[in-house]
């Protein structure tokens, strides 16, 4: 069964080939907004799907990437635990292997580590249909160049992902949200300090008014980092996490208009451009609503030592990441072909020239 | 290309003290921490800047004179091995610490920087770097960079590529590019993460942008002895399944232990089977509560005996022990060889078991030092090279035990890299389309072929004459790895 939709997805890939028309990799159909436009054949591996192997005791999960991230999550949750980026879906049939293609972390990800950071290998297929295994099922793995890694947020441009291992986290035994009325700034300075400290941060978040902080771990851990922080305690502080921040729910993203990611080191001041914000990852991911230019935006952000990412809403054929420096650009040509030398793999989603 | 002109044109870059010819000069340079390959460079370059790096990759590049870069030399899989026709280029003079940022928890260094010396230098600030690899003392960032080290604490805080934001690499036609950068990602695809680990083989790292950690409030250690290795190893697995993961978690076996205990006196139970150092960090409450829960989960896995360590005197030489492992075995045998597999946890008892089997059938002896945590394995076979045959022995046994590795769904590296000491192995670990996907990927950086040639990656023509060999019949170019 399994074999046979791997084997379809090749021949799918083969004719493809043939032909010479690209295709474009497609799962749950959550991240179509994502990238560059969609371009070529749609090549459907949302049903090669299932949990491979699963060890508790070991921190990895094995699955397939049409697996739904719903399923993965709830299957982990079984047994105590989670996947430790807090990938945000947007959408309730997104999959693992469009996950890790799109490399999104959730607000975890300052204090816990990013997509790449827990993807341990893969098995994928190349421009030429190869079947590739890289990586692995262990924490510790250096033989061979880091390619499952590679893979990782490279929006399907380098091969077909099949399936994934990814080191998984034990669900913390407590955790809590406080909120305090602060001035972005405040709250910057706030989220900024706390980090220099071993506090228990698991999330942290401006809204523009209020600061969100999130302590997860030990009952006691979390008890005493409360008496620190202090604030008052969010009863749904979950579902604010979840819904609000990781899925995009707070008014904030829902409005018109063009949404900016600007990922900077959380000390970039909070004047770097008008326009309205939403500051997460303690400051080092931070949501912009701006009538500028693109190349305005990723100017100012360049200047503050990171990029920016015209994340949703915006003109698609500009071109949606930071452009780079001639020399990597030739490092990313360089690589696209040795990975996909027929340019098959979702053209312009990451950059117009391949 | 000869040796004179090379010389002469480096001369033109460097200053005299900056490069070496003589015999005596390059013979410091003729193996890293895998002394058993050894062979002469033939030249040695010390820049001491960055224009100086890429002038030189820029002249090797045009005279296709191969490149191997090298920190202090304690890789231990022959990563730095140099080739008579090659230039060996030391970062060691690009050592000092350019910025250490204490609001951004950030340092930015030159790669011969020792890693130590990065969380000396960050103590003062409440902060640390996390990965500490047993040679911390003395191996360079820039090596760890190339091997993506570990060290015992990763499991809770990861390896060097969870623990590097941006890295200033020279190319191999000397063009200088940044990747990574001072923000948690960068756009386009995640070159960070292909650098680290490469073995030099994509690019010369000329500088690093570290993150640091808060240091922990408190870190607390237990040590277990156990009668019996399984039951050390679940005992491993059951600590994990209750939620708690150990900043350390350290296994030895027997022969380890006594080696350990007779070289640093670190009060370890010496007729335990198995010993376990559990070591857990963060607020004060918190590790108090993890404390009692390890202690009560290794007594109920059959422990023969449970301490916490009394004093921070006394957690530093229950460690102190475990980083000396290595040093210690080689005080009860003239040589040792330490092989870096790792394989998923459960798998333990049963490579264990086959270990001792092949010991027994190799008639060596051989320590286990493991990192349980992560699965990441330390045998350490006990040879003399002076007996005829025995280094021999030895690695074909090695190679045994990272065949085995394999064959139970782990890898022939953990973090060691592969180097020129496993790349027999990695035509076991990768098929042959896998093996030209490296190969095409170095092409992607380096066309000519000139960064660490020979490492890493073996050749198609390698990989068939070590499948002939492992079948029983003669090869060739498996058999002459470079050793003399």
């Amino acid at each position: 069964m399994t074999g046979d939709r791997e084997q379809k997805i090749l021949e799918q890939l083969q004719d493809a080939a043939a032909e010479g028309t690209p295709v474009c990799i497609t799962g749950g159909g959550t991240k179509g907004f994502l990238g560059g436009q969609p371009r070529g054949i749609p090549l459907d591996v949302s049903g090669h799907r299932g949990i491979i192997s699963y060890e508790p005791k070991e921190l990895v999960i094995t699955a397939r990437c049409g697996t739904p991230l719903a399923e993965l999550e709830s299957v982990l949750a079984g047994s105590g635990q989670m996947i430790g980026f807090e990938p945000p879906a947007f959408g309730e049939h997104a999959t693992l292997g469009g996950t890790v293609a799109a490399g999104l972390s959730g607000p975890r990800r300052p204090y816990a580590g990013s997509a790449r950071d827990f993807v341990l290998g893969v098995r994928m297929l190349n421009g030429h249909g190869q079947n590739l295994r890289f990586g692995g099922e262990v924490m510790k793995n250096v033989a061979g160049y880091d390619i499952s890694r590679l893979m990782t947020g490279a929006m399907g441009t380098l091969g077909v992902i099949l399936e994934v291992s990814l080191k998984v986290l034990p669900i913390p035994a407590l955790e809590t949200t406080l909120v305090q009325s602060r001035s972005p700034s405040d709250a910057l300075d706030a989220m900024v300090n706390w980090a220099r400290s071993p506090l228990p941060l698991s999330a942290a978040c401006s809204d523009g008014e209020r600061l969100y902080v999130r302590l997860s771990g030990a009952a006691s851990a979390v008890n005493a980092a409360r008496e620190i922080i202090g604030g008052e305690p969010m009863e749904e502080g979950e579902a604010f996490w979840r819904d609000r921040v990781r899925e995009h729910g707070h008014a904030f993203f829902r409005n018109a208009g063009p949404l900016w990611r600007i990922s900077v080191p959380a000390t970039a001041t909070t004047e770097m451009l008008p326009g309205s914000w939403f500051i997460e990852w303690g400051g080092a991911q931070r949501w912009l609503r701006t009538d500028l230019q693109p190349k305005a935006v990723q100017a100012a952000a360049a200047e503050a030592g990171g990029h920016a990412t015209c994340f949703r809403g915006g003109d698609r054929q500009v071109g949606v990441y930071q452009p780079l420096s001639e020399s990597l650009m030739r490092l990313h040509r360089n690589l696209k072909q040795a990975f996909d030398p027929q340019g098959l793999f979702n053209p312009g989603r990451l950059y117009p020239d391949f | 290309m000869k040796k004179n002109e090379l010389y002469t044109a480096l001369r033109r870059i460097l200053p005299e003290d900056a490069v070496l010819i003589e015999e005596e000069d390059l013979r410091p340079y003729e193996c890293d921490g895998l002394s058993a390959y050894r062979q002469l460079p033939m030249l040695v370059a010390l820049p001491r800047s960055v224009d100086e790096v890429q002038e030189i990759l820029r002249l090797c590049h045009d005279l296709e004179v191969p490149v191997v870069a090298r920190g202090t030399g304690t890789g231990l899989s022959g990563g730095a091995l140099p080739l008579a026709d090659g230039l060996v280029l030391s970062l060691a003079r690009l050592n000092r610490i350019l910025d250490i940022d204490p609001v951004g928890r950030t340092a930015r260094v030159q790669p011969g920087v020792r890693n130590l010396a990065i969380s000396d230098a960050a103590r003062s600030h409440g902060l640390y770097y996390a990965p500490d690899p047993s040679s911390q003392i003395a191996c360079t960032i820039g090596g760890n960079i190339a091997e993506n080290s570990g060290g015992v604490h990763c499991l809770k805080y990861g390896l060097t590529v969870h623990n590097v934001l941006k890295l200033e690499v020279v190319t191999v036609e000397g063009e200088l590019v940044t990747i990574g950068g001072d923000a948690l990602d960068s756009p386009g695809y995640d070159l960070l993460a292909l650098m680290i680990g490469s073995e030099g083989m994509l690019g010369v790292v000329v500088e690093v942008t570290v993150r640091l950690l808060p240091i922990p409030e408190r870190a607390q250690v237990v040590l277990a002895a156990f009668d019996d290795v399984e039951k050390a190893g679940t005992a491993v697995g059951e600590i994990i399944a209750a939620g708690i993961i150990p900043a350390g978690l350290e296994m030895m076996d027997r022969l380890a232990i006594r080696a350990a205990e007779d070289f640093v006196h670190a009060g370890y139970p010496t007729d335990a089977a198995a010993m376990l150092l559990c070591e857990v960090d963060g607020s004060n409450q918190e590790v108090s509560e993890h404390i009692l829960a390890v202690r009560e989960l290794m007594q109920s896995c059959g422990a023969t005996e449970v301490r916490t360590a009394r004093s921070e005197g006394e957690r530093q030489r229950f460690w102190q022990g475990r980083k000396s492992a290595f040093p210690a075995v080689g005080r009860i045998s003239p040589d040792y060889y330490c092989m870096d597999g790792t394989i998923p946890r459960h798998r333990l008892p049963e490579v264990l078991k086959r270990t001792t089997e092949l010991s027994r059938e190799y008639d060596l002896r051989v320590a286990n030092v493991f990192h349980a945590g992560d699965g990441n394995m330390h045998p350490l076979i006990l040879y003399d090279a002076n007996n005829p045959g025995e280094l021999e022995r030895t690695e074909e046994l090695g190679g045994k035990i990272l065949e085995l590795c394999v064959a139970v769904g782990g890898t022939i590296t953990g973090e060691h890299g592969v180097g020129v000491e496993k790349i027999n192995q990695m035509c076991v670990q990768f098929d042959a389309e896998e093996l030209e996907q490296f190969r095409a990927l170095k092409r992607a950086f380096d066309s000519r072929q000139l960064l660490n040639p020979g490492k890493g990656v073996p050749t198609p023509r390698r990989c068939s004459e070590y499948r002939l060999l492992r079948a029983g019949k003669g090869g060739g170019e498996a058999q002459e790895v470079g050793r003399s």
